[in-house]
């Protein structure tokens, strides 16, 4: 799918790397409270109607404020894809790096100032495809980060592309006749990997979503969460599933929550059940722990 | 292990050019350190990995060499100097995340100790052959700084400079090494701590309402911020404007990346370095850097005792290119003599500053091995015929 399709069927993304299509200045008549958090003066965003992204970043500012962490000390990393654009408009530091990269500038800027609360907010082609190296080893090295992949089985910013995501089946612009490979189980990855917190909800558990945000960002070590998000542009179109809110819908009828499950069980298939909650939450030494223990030891500290 | 030992360890030390290069780095205040193992630059991460603790740095053996870029970068917005090492096969995985470094104006050095190549090529064995890759391998128009050591003192000395020109103008700096520069074992003097140049990130005093992250100075270069401080920065690798926002739009375009590359050219007579060696009287000026200056200085000597006249001009600096002194010279002399290892590279530089009015007559090695300097010579005496 090209950019004038995407933007013909009213996409404020997807079809090219930088699309940004000319809106009227909502500013004056949506002003949120969370405006604080958001680079206002950047809006309107380039995210299409019922995009999941958005609700994302909602929950996330939310979960900025409930966790009680002084604001200044965020650092908001991201890759590139229409997930990627995030740290563009959270009113925070934000870096918007490479694709793929966001993990391991990330990981340079926490272990440089381990005082920042560093949040790698990205896409599942970003972290997983291009990104998968440095996603495991964090993830291995337990790296004290938060990471937020926002999955919506597509690569929605170059048009709907196979993603490593997209379930067995589904249509993209790669995958005319259908997937042939199979999906990452992401959370499986990740805790097989080594991560400290692992969380999956979707783009309708706003809540939950918050919560988990909450508890990633107060957690030490490498925290993963999952949010299944609707592309409607893209993938539900492809896959003719109707719009993002027709998406929600079909979250809220197939999500089962199943905190504790053995992550190994827990792959998504196409228009299957989600299995969604917290899967792991442990404490483990981080890479900075490990590296001072090692130090005094050697030390006769 | 005992107890820390300081960032510059003072004093006369024989150490090879990889370890002065580490050396360097942590004399000047480098105090992270990403890299992947690579022959033959394998010994700087080695070196950082024992000498982080001293400085109380901070040293990380990344999954490659994408990644040990991309951490640099981090590191460096979160305040602190940084550097990696590589050599080609992980140089050219850097090229993306340079681009990043040179579109966001992040302060790093990367030193690459090159070795034979295209591809895995000789790993242990010298080549100058990533001069051109080092000037354009990263995708858009840029500038760049690449300085090329020609000793294991030179790789102290050129690191610290390295890190105060990333320091001044705002990007990522090369260190040009090479195998034999980087491997080889000789006397480093180190002086004493309050003898080493250390130029400080210029970091703005604005408050942050009203500071705008790329907002030049007069010397085309932006002042400064760390994450942490307060100031909610917005750093892209899109094409941005001075508030650091993403502007994709081709007069924005023509705003900035014009600055990126002006910043480095209006500022070139500062940047530039040479050395040079009876060139007012040459009619023959061989043209040389990093390791091939050693055994060029060798031809030069036994050509002027066959009685020509012929002068040394070795590029301390590659990047920028000393257009100005090879523009002059070429207006007086009869030709130059370029050595290098590889088949053709900073040559077409001096080409194309000669203009045609000297002639220029290349050296090329295929890599494995430094040239002989009979030669060198041979071209020498062909040049002055
Ligand atoms: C090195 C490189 N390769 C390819 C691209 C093109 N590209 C931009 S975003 C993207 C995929 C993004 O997918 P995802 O991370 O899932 O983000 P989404 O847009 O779905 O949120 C690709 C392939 C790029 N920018 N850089
Ligand atoms: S992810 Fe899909 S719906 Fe969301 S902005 Fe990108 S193309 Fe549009
Ligand atoms: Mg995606």
């Amino acid at each position: 799918m090209n950019q004038k399709a995407a933007t013909a069927a009213g996409a404020g993304a997807g079809g090219s790397d930088t699309a940004a299509p000319p809106a009227p200045d909502v500013r004056e008549a949506h002003a949120h409270p969370k405006d604080r958090l958001l680079r206002s003066d950047r809006l309107p965003h380039i995210w299409c109607p019922t995009c999941g992204i958005g609700t994302c970043v909602s929950s996330f500012v939310e979960a900025i404020e409930e966790s009680g962490i002084p604001e200044e000390r965020f650092a908001v990393v991201s890759g590139i894809g229409c997930t990627g654009r995030v740290a563009g408009y959270v009113n925070l530091d934000s870096f918007h790096t490479t694709h793929g990269r966001a993990i391991p500038f990330a990981t340079g800027l926490h272990l440089a100032n381990p005082k920042l609360k560093v949040v790698v907010f990205s896409g599942d082609g970003d972290l997983v495809a291009i990104g998968g190296n440095h996603l495991i080893h964090a993830a291995r090295r337990n790296i004290d980060i938060t990471i937020i992949c926002v999955n919506n089985f597509i690569y929605g910013m170059t048009g709907g592309q196979l993603a490593p995501t997209t379930p067995h089946g589904a249509r993209t612009t790669t995958s005319p006749y259908g997937n042939s490979e199979y999906p990452f189980n992401v959370p499986h990855l990740v805790a097989s990997c080594g991560a400290t917190y692992v969380a999956r909800w979707t783009a309708l558990h706003v809540r939950r979503m918050k919560q988990a945000m909450v508890a990633a960002l107060s957690h030490r070590g490498f925290s993963f969460i999952e949010v299944i998000a609707p592309c409607s542009t893209l993938y539900a179109r492809k896959n003719r599933l109707g719009t993002g809110t027709d998406l929600m819908k079909f979250y809220h009828d197939n999500c089962e929550v199943r905190h504790g499950a053995n992550t190994a069980e827990i792959d998504i298939g196409f228009q299957e059940k989600i299995v969604v909650g917290k899967f792991v939450d442990i404490e483990k030494p981080t890479f900075l722990d490990r590296m001072g223990a090692n130090l005094a030891q050697r030390r006769g500290r | 292990m005992s107890e820390p030992r300081g960032a510059v360890l003072t004093g006369e030390h024989f150490m090879n050019g990889d370890v002065a290069a580490a050396e360097g780095a942590l004399a000047v205040g480098c105090t992270f350190f990403a890299g992947y193992p690579i022959t033959p630059a394998t010994e700087v991460a080695e070196r950082m990995s024992e000498r982080m603790p001293d400085v109380e740095g901070i040293f990380i053996q990344m999954e490659d060499e994408i990644a040990s870029m991309g951490a640099i970068l981090g590191a460096s917005w979160a305040g602190r100097k940084s550097m990696t090492s590589t050599s080609g096969p992980g140089f050219s995985l850097m090229m993306e995340n340079l681009g990043l470094g040179v579109m966001t104006e992040t302060p790093c050095v990367l030193v690459n100790v090159q070795r034979g190549g295209p591809s895995t090529g000789l790993p242990t064995l010298v080549g100058q052959q990533d001069m051109m890759q080092a000037r354009w391998g990263s995708h858009g128009d840029y500038e760049i700084i690449a300085l090329c050591p020609n000793s294991p003192q030179e790789c102290f000395d050129l690191t610290i400079d390295a890190f105060n020109l990333s320091e001044t103008y705002r990007l990522p700096v090369l260190v040009m090494s090479d195998e034999v520069v980087g491997h080889m074992t000789e006397k480093v003097v180190i002086p004493p701590e309050d003898q080493i140049a250390r130029i400080e990130r210029r970091i703005t005093d604005a408050a942050p309402a009203d500071y705008l992250p790329y907002q030049p100075e007069e010397n085309l270069v932006p002042l400064m911020v760390a994450a942490g401080q307060g100031y909610r920065i917005h750093v892209t690798g899109l094409t941005h404007d001075e508030r650091g926002y993403p502007e994709v739009v081709a007069p924005v375009q023509q705003r900035m990346v014009p600055r990126l590359i002006e910043k480095i050219r209006k500022n070139a007579e500062q940047i530039i370095r040479y050395e040079s060696d009876g060139i007012a009287e040459a009619e023959v000026v061989v043209v040389c850097y990093g390791i091939t200056s050693r055994v060029a200085q060798l031809a030069v000597e036994m050509a002027r005792q066959q009685g020509r006249r012929v002068g040394l001009l070795r590029l301390i600096v590659a990047w920028p290119f000393p257009e100005r002194v090879i523009r002059e010279l070429a207006t007086r002399i009869k030709g130059f003599v370029v050595p290098e290892i590889n088949l053709g590279q900073m040559v077409y530089e001096v080409e194309r500053c000669a203009a045609g009015r000297a002639r220029t007559i290349h050296v090329p090695h295929a890599g494995g091995a430094v040239h002989d300097p009979e030669t060198i010579l041979a071209r020498i005496e062909e040049a002055s015929s």
